[in-house]
């Protein structure tokens, strides 16, 4: 297997994301420190999911290859991705939480699948991991029956089950008040800190890209590439270009 | 990977040391929550000073015992563990929220039964009202007060016809013809076999074309609706067009019953005919009668008070099929599996319903010598 030379747990190289003729993103070059709150920031709909989805292995870059702990993710066999994906939790824009399942059910799923732990293990593993998202005492409830914020609480959880090393967020705060984007911020934040845990956000919420970000890039639609980068509070101190600016300032001009 | 530990009533010490990933010794976890039961110290101390690497494994454990020091009001001190770690624990305590409402157990048999009681009950309340507000909706349509959209009915009216010829005709050629094929292993040891034809004209008219018509259409047509209007109330769509002031049962359930209602009696006469040929086709190629005597004694035994009777079937299969679809469509709940549910649900119900109103509807002309 091909190590680059200092391993970080995500390496981009030369990612091109192409929708058939439709180029949306070109050649993007990036890192990810260990330890990392890594945020990727841009408008509606440069690419940002696209680009998620190509660093999970949910889909494959057009060109370019992206390294997970210095493995090439991209070009990997079926066995070696699925190794790499189970050291990488997910929480989606909505929670995709499997409807049918009670939320015990559905933390408990990853551990059956991938560990040999007893099932009163596994249960006592499910409730902690319910307790550290707040959502203790609700492991018979269904999907249906909480609100939007426990749901991504709950995904949380789920993303959580195996301790993974990486821990990708789509939009995190999206349709949730206030209130609970801030646990979840503080979640984010508490999980980085006490586990080490690498994370990846997606989002254009100025308050949690100022609050959570360490690390960060900025995409930009119409050069298709990555035009701005570094900690989002030195960002917006000293904007390298007028759309980073005005992006970071809510437009101000 | 083990867990040692010291205790007596006062005192537990437990140290951690090593690395502790996939920590699952069930015997280890067993014996400490044992011996903390047994003892029961008055304080327990966790000493993590040359703890290594360790995951959510090892942390479940030390989650266990806190909890189980602060439900006895044990003391508890956590300061010998790695910073981090105590972090990660305080979280999980951090929001403890218990859920607001708390969910049912399983209930003592006597009252699973009184409950299942009331469920029926509940349900066929609900299922009457559904009923009436149905009949209700009709009489708006017929009056044209209705808010229905032309579009729906004629997808619907579509669905309910020209789409479901070639299945109906199938299904009532092969009835047909396995009518025919059984009547003539009796009758031909009499001799009789020419009155397989007028065996099959009677059974198919009066009864036969209509149940398979509406077995068809509850098992195509029922249970699309239930998905269709399932999946709408999964949407929360039907509480929208509640909160728009609109009824579901006139935008929804009125286009497709009527359509249902209008389309059913034609089936029924596509099904009678084409069970006849299928009969026929028995008779000529395998009996050897010719089609012209085929059809004088299909002719004779074919009456009009067959005819309507199984028309009158038909209609009563027709809004069975309908009523029970949106039913289990708009009472379908707000689960993956919901929409599944209902579809079955649908179909069940309609034949079972349809099976028993046939026997009532038998009964009651049987009495008025029909
Ligand atoms: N599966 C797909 N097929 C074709 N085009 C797509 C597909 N997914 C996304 N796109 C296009 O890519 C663009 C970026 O989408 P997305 O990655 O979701 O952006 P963002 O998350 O930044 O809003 C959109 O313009 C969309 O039309
Ligand atoms: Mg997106």
């Amino acid at each position: 297997m091909i190590k680059t030379a200092e391993t970080s747990p995500i390496q981009a190289d030369k990612i091109t994301i192409a929708y058939g003729d439709f180029v949306l993103l070109k050649d993007l070059d990036f890192k990810v420190n260990k330890h990392d709150v890594f945020i990727i920031m841009g408008g509606s709909g440069c690419g940002k999911s696209s680009l998620l989805r190509v660093l999970t292995g949910l889909q494959n870059p057009s060109g370019g290859e992206v390294f997970i702990n210095g493995t090439n993710f991209t070009k990997a066999e079926e066995t070696a991705k699925n190794d790499i994906m189970k050291k990488c939790g997910i929480l989606y824009q909505s929670g995709a939480l499997f409807s049918s399942m009670t939320l015990a059910e559905n933390i408990a799923l990853p551990l059956q699948q991938y560990t040999d732990y007893s099932p009163s293990l596994i249960s006592e593993l499910v409730s902690f991991k319910l307790a550290l998202v707040g959502l203790a005492g609700f492991e018979e409830f269904y999907p249906s029956e909480i609100s939007g914020g426990m749901k991504k609480r709950a995904g949380l959880a789920r993303a959580l089950a195996l301790d993974p090393e990486i821990v990708y967020f789509d939009e995190p705060s999206a349709g949730l008040d206030p209130i609970s984007s801030k646990l979840l911020d503080d979640l984010i934040i508490d999980l980085n800190r006490s586990l080490g845990t690498t994370i990846v956000v997606v989002t254009h919420e100025l308050s949690s890209i100022f609050a959570i970000g360490t690390n960060s890039i900025f995409l930009d639609g119409e050069t298709k590439s990555i035009i701005a980068g570094g900690n989002p509070n030195d960002l917006l101190r000293n904007p390298p270009n007028e759309t980073v600016r005005r992006f970071l300032t809510r437009g101000e001009k | 990977m083990t867990i040692a530990y010291k205790a007596d009533r006062q005192h537990m010490e437990i140290t951690l040391s090593g690395d502790y990933l996939s920590f699952s010794d069930e015997e280890i976890r067993q014996k400490l929550f044992a011996d903390l039961k047994n003892k029961r110290p008055a304080t327990i101390v966790l000493n993590g000073q040359e703890l290594g690497q360790w995951d959510s494994t090892l942390a479940v454990v030390l989650f266990e015992v806190i909890k189980f020091a602060q439900k006895h009001s044990l003391h508890i001190d956590l300061s010998g563990l790695p910073e981090n770690l105590r972090h990660f624990l305080d979280l999980a305590f951090a929001v403890d929220r218990k859920p607001e409402a708390t969910k049912l157990s399983r209930l003592p048999f006597l009252e699973a039964i009184g409950s299942k009681t009331l469920d029926i009950y509940h349900s066929s309340r609900k299922g009457s009202a559904f009923i009436k507000q149905v009949l209700i909706s009709i009489l708006k349509g017929l009056s044209g007060k209705a808010v229905m959209r032309r579009i729906d009915f004629y997808f619907a009216m579509e669905d309910a016809s020209y789409k479901a010829i070639a299945i109906v005709s199938l299904v009532s050629f092969m009835v047909g013809l396995i009518l025919a094929f059984v009547g003539a292993i009796q009758l031909k040891t009499f001799g009789a076999q020419i009155y397989v034809s007028s065996l099959v004209a009677i059974a198919m008219t009066r009864i036969m074309g209509a149940i398979m018509v509406g077995i068809i259409m509850a098992g195509r047509t029922g249970a699309s609706y239930a998905a269709t209007i399932g999946s709408m109330q999964v949407n929360e769509e039907i509480d929208a067009l509640k909160t728009m002031g609109i009824s579901a049962t006139d935008f929804l359930v009125l286009p497709r019953i009527t359509s249902l209602l209008l389309t059913i009696p034609f089936l029924t006469i596509l099904a009678d005919a084409m069970g006849i040929i299928g009969g026929g086709a028995v008779g000529v190629f395998m009996l050897g009668i010719s089609p012209h005597e085929y059809w004088t004694y299909t002719w004779n035994a074919l009456s009009l008070d067959n005819f309507l009777v199984g028309i009158f079937h038909g209609f009563v299969y027709g809004f069975v099929i309908a009523v029970c679809g949106c039913y289990y469509g708009i009472y379908c709940g707000r689960n993956a599996d919901s929409v599944g549910l209902a579809t079955t649900k649908a179909v069940v119900s309609a034949i079972v319903w349809m099976i028993v109103l046939t026997g009532i509807i038998t009964f009651l002309l049987e009495v008025v010598g029909l």
